[in-house]
């Protein structure tokens, strides 16, 4: 999308201006510049100066700069204006409409199970039941609702083979092996990153630099890395300042501080507007049940409670996905998602414009597995509306790109392709090898990715590989990690003849560091 | 109930407020040598001719387009000089554009659908008076079955295809200015009452804009009893 550099720096700047009028913020700076007229230092003659100054050293014009920061990364840059809006979502037509053709399927797949099970998609409460939910909202999870006739919409094996019969119209896809087809499972040609741009995207894992998951090891003395870096980290906070803090966690961050870190980073406040707004998201699913909820349900039964690490945070679960589905705020990310929210129409209106509405409320339907996105999180946030606010702004950065299909870097399809591609070029024997018996890595690792490796790593190890994907605002990391794991245990790979037991080898990876496993592969590896 | 479009001053979908120039876009022609029904061999090079009505050369302001698996393009011109009048001879084709880039990967997808402008200033000459434009694709790569351009428009000069939309005090935005210093009495009135209309004005589009809070209601009139779900 090439647009004159002037012209697009000034559409990148009306188009944040234009997002965060209305926002709190914005309030509370028009607010503060009122208030601030009274003040001896604010001088008629330089009015704007003055309160320019003021709001810098008043600190609001640091949250001002988080803030723009913070849509600078979210929101992709502006389009070509010739563009339609379907561009800013996916640039390729052939993979929306592979997106479009799934999306179809899964709600086919959520109407017959409503119809087969006559229960309806959404129902309001009646007023005792309401009561009882209101009553028992902090221990939902001693519930034992009959789950047994609901079955999860999809699971991660099932959106795998819709990624592996992807396929460019306009691509030479024979049936005879040649170098255009991929000895992969993913075959649409997007570029990725090779060895060297990654050793120089992710520069800060070097081996000359100190990480957290490394240099902070017991044989390390705490003065050769350690302490000055949690020092620096206390400054960052002081500051509070988004960009030094993203730049800061690209190195870990300190068990005491994560919690705050990831918090500037995402830029999150949790004002008492973002609590009353958390509580109305609450009133709203006492008062409304809906079909989801059941399938939340049965995922966080299935999936977290059966977790060592997570099944202590059960009710925390139900109490952020619950409240998640009602939240009509998620719909803003649909302009950058290649995704479509679910529409549906009030009973009796059906193709009314006026009675449309989202099913659920924000337009996400959940997976099996989906309620690991939030798990994790319950080990730095422990009040309900600042986890809520975390993992929100989580999914809507990061989350949702690994389960919907588009051509985006850090997009599951690319992931998949740069897991494969690293495999192949790195590890060739291994891959031929694991290709002959019917046992392709991407089989294997694609549940890892999809999930971002929760479930999977221990915790500890987990929050390390998510402090980098917010240092580096981006999921790569996931496939260089899933190639690394495959390279470390290579010599047992190499002696497995099936699929099944290649599974056997990498089924427990609760033991592996992230760190070293990283650099290796990325620094370390002799090529 | 639409998501929330793109936001104003983006203009993506909107019809243009100024019309492109009418011209004829001929289909891409290969270049190709030997039999083009035969060859097994994929052509890397494609021309596009557009011809413009002939008593109206367009002062070219800018050409917009969508790629579609072009990696590289060279636009040339034909242009038309007072001298010619009255002569049949042929008239020299320029070029204005060197292999520029638009797929910087051509095996892979990268920049393969995207639109994209291409404005008078960036161009090696001056493109005043064009008769017609011939536009020469290439694609190194032989993966791809086709490659063209589509949704070609040519802007004459003194119309803009972008709807610059946003507000025109973002174009005056002042340079870091260095407070004024006042030992040399009593400001300029006429300078203050200036900045203070200026400041009023700031004040009031910011007051007169509705915000873009979030409503949060997902029911109609508290009802969400709802039908199966759509597949349009």
């Amino acid at each position: 999308m090439m647009l004159e550099q002037d012209t697009g720096l000034s559409l990148a700047i009306a188009q944040i201006v234009q997002r965060l009028k209305g926002s709190s913020l914005h309030s509370q700076l028009e607010r503060q510049a009122r208030g601030s007229l009274h003040k001896p230092e604010i001088k008629l003659e330089s009015l704007k100066e003055d309160i320019k100054d003021f709001l810098k050293t008043s600190g609001w014009e640091k949250r001002l700069q988080n803030a723009v920061y913070s849509e600078l990364n979210v929101f992709p840059s502006p389009c070509h204006p010739a563009a339609p809006p379907e561009h800013m979502k996916e640039p390729l037509v052939y993979m929306r409409k592979a997106q479009g053709s799934w999306e179809k399927r899964i709600l086919k797949s959520l109407n017959s199970m409503c119809t087969e099970l006559s229960i309806p998609l959404a129902r309001k409460r009646p007023i005792g039941e309401q009561k009882e939910l209101f009553n028992k909202w902090n221990e939902m999870g001693t519930d034992e609702p009959d789950l047994s006739l609901f079955r999860p919409v999809y699971a991660p094996k099932d959106f795998l083979e819709v990624l592996m019969n992807l396929r460019n119209p306009n691509y030479e896809n024979g049936d005879q092996p040649s170098f255009r087809n991929h000895l992969g499972l993913i075959q649409v040609p997007l570029k990725v990153k090779d060895i060297p741009e990654l050793k120089d995207y992710f520069s800060e894992l070097g081996l000359n630099t100190g990480q957290l998951g490394i240099d902070d090891s017991t044989q390390v003395p705490p003065e050769l890395f350690e302490n000055e870096h949690v020092r620096v980290g206390q400054t960052v906070l002081t500051e509070q300042d988004s960009a030094a803090a993203q730049q800061y966690v690209r190195q870990g961050c300190p068990t005491a501080l994560r919690a705050e870190l990831w918090a500037l980073i995402l830029n999150i406040s949790n004002q008492p507007e973002d609590i009353l707004y958390y509580e109305q998201l609450k009133s709203n699913v006492i008062q409304h049940d809906l079909l989801v909820d059941s399938l939340i349900y049965k995922d966080v039964k299935l999936t977290a409670s059966n977790d060592d690490y997570y099944f202590v945070f059960e009710d925390y679960l139900y109490q952020v996905l619950l409240c998640f589905s009602r939240d009509t705020s998620v719909l803003e990310h649909f302009s950058y998602n290649s995704a479509t929210p679910p529409k549906s129409y009030i009973r009796g209106k059906l193709g009314m414009e006026e009675y449309a509405v989202f099913y659920p409320p924000n337009g996400v339907i959940p997976f099996h597995g989906f309620s690991m996105y939030v798990a994790p999180l319950c080990f730095l946030y422990h009040e309900p509306s600042k986890l809520y606010q975390i993992f929100r702004e989580m999914y809507v950065r990061f989350f949702f790109r690994l389960h919907s299909i588009s051509s985006h870097p850090s997009g599951i399809v690319s992931l998949c392709l740069l897991f494969e591609t690293l495999l192949q070029t790195h590890l060739p024997q291994l891959f031929y090898h694991l290709r002959e018996i019917g046992a392709q890595p991407l089989r294997i690792s694609f549940k890892w990715m999809v999930r971002a490796f929760s479930g999977y790593l221990a915790t500890d190890q987990l929050l390390l590989l998510w402090d980098r994907i917010l240092g580096y605002n981006s999921l790569e990391i996931l496939a260089v990690l899933a190639a690394a794991v495959f390279a470390f245990r290579a010599v047992n790979l190499m002696e497995v003849t099936s699929l099944a037991a290649a599974e056997a080898v990498l089924a427990d990876l609760s033991t592996l560091k992230v760190m070293p496993l990283l650099q290796i592969f990325l620094f370390a590896t002799v090529t | 109930m639409e998501p929330p479009a793109p936001n104003p001053g983006h203009g993506a979908g909107r019809p243009m407020a100024t019309r492109p120039a009418p011209c004829t876009v001929r289909s891409p022609v290969a270049l190709q040598v030997g039999d083009v029904k035969t060859d097994l061999a994929r052509p890397g090079v494609a021309v596009i001719d557009v011809a413009l009505p002939p008593a109206q050369p367009l002062d070219l302001q800018e050409i917009v387009f969508k790629n579609s698996y072009t990696a590289f393009l060279t636009v040339r011109v034909q242009r038309r000089h007072p001298c010619d009048v009255g002569r049949a001879s042929a008239r020299k084709w320029v070029t204005c554009l060197w292999n520029h880039c638009l797929m910087p990967s051509p095996h892979t997808e990268a920049g393969s659908q995207d639109y994209f402008s291409l404005f008078r200033h960036q161009l090696l000459c001056d493109v005043d008076q064009v008769t017609a434009v011939r536009l020469i694709l290439r694609q190194p790569s032989p993966v791809w079955l086709h490659f063209t351009l589509e949704e070609l428009r040519l802007y004459p000069r003194g119309q803009q295809s972008l709807q610059t939309d946003f507000p025109s005090w973002l174009s005056h935005l002042a340079p870091q200015q260095q407070p004024e210093n006042l030992h040399g009495g009593v400001p300029d009135p006429e300078k203050v009452s200036t900045e203070v209309q200026q400041l009023w004005v700031l004040t009031e589009m910011i007051r007169a804009n509705q915000t873009a809070a979030r409503i949060g209601r997902f029911d109609v009139d508290g009802c969400y009893d709802i039908n199966l779900l759509s597949y349009t």
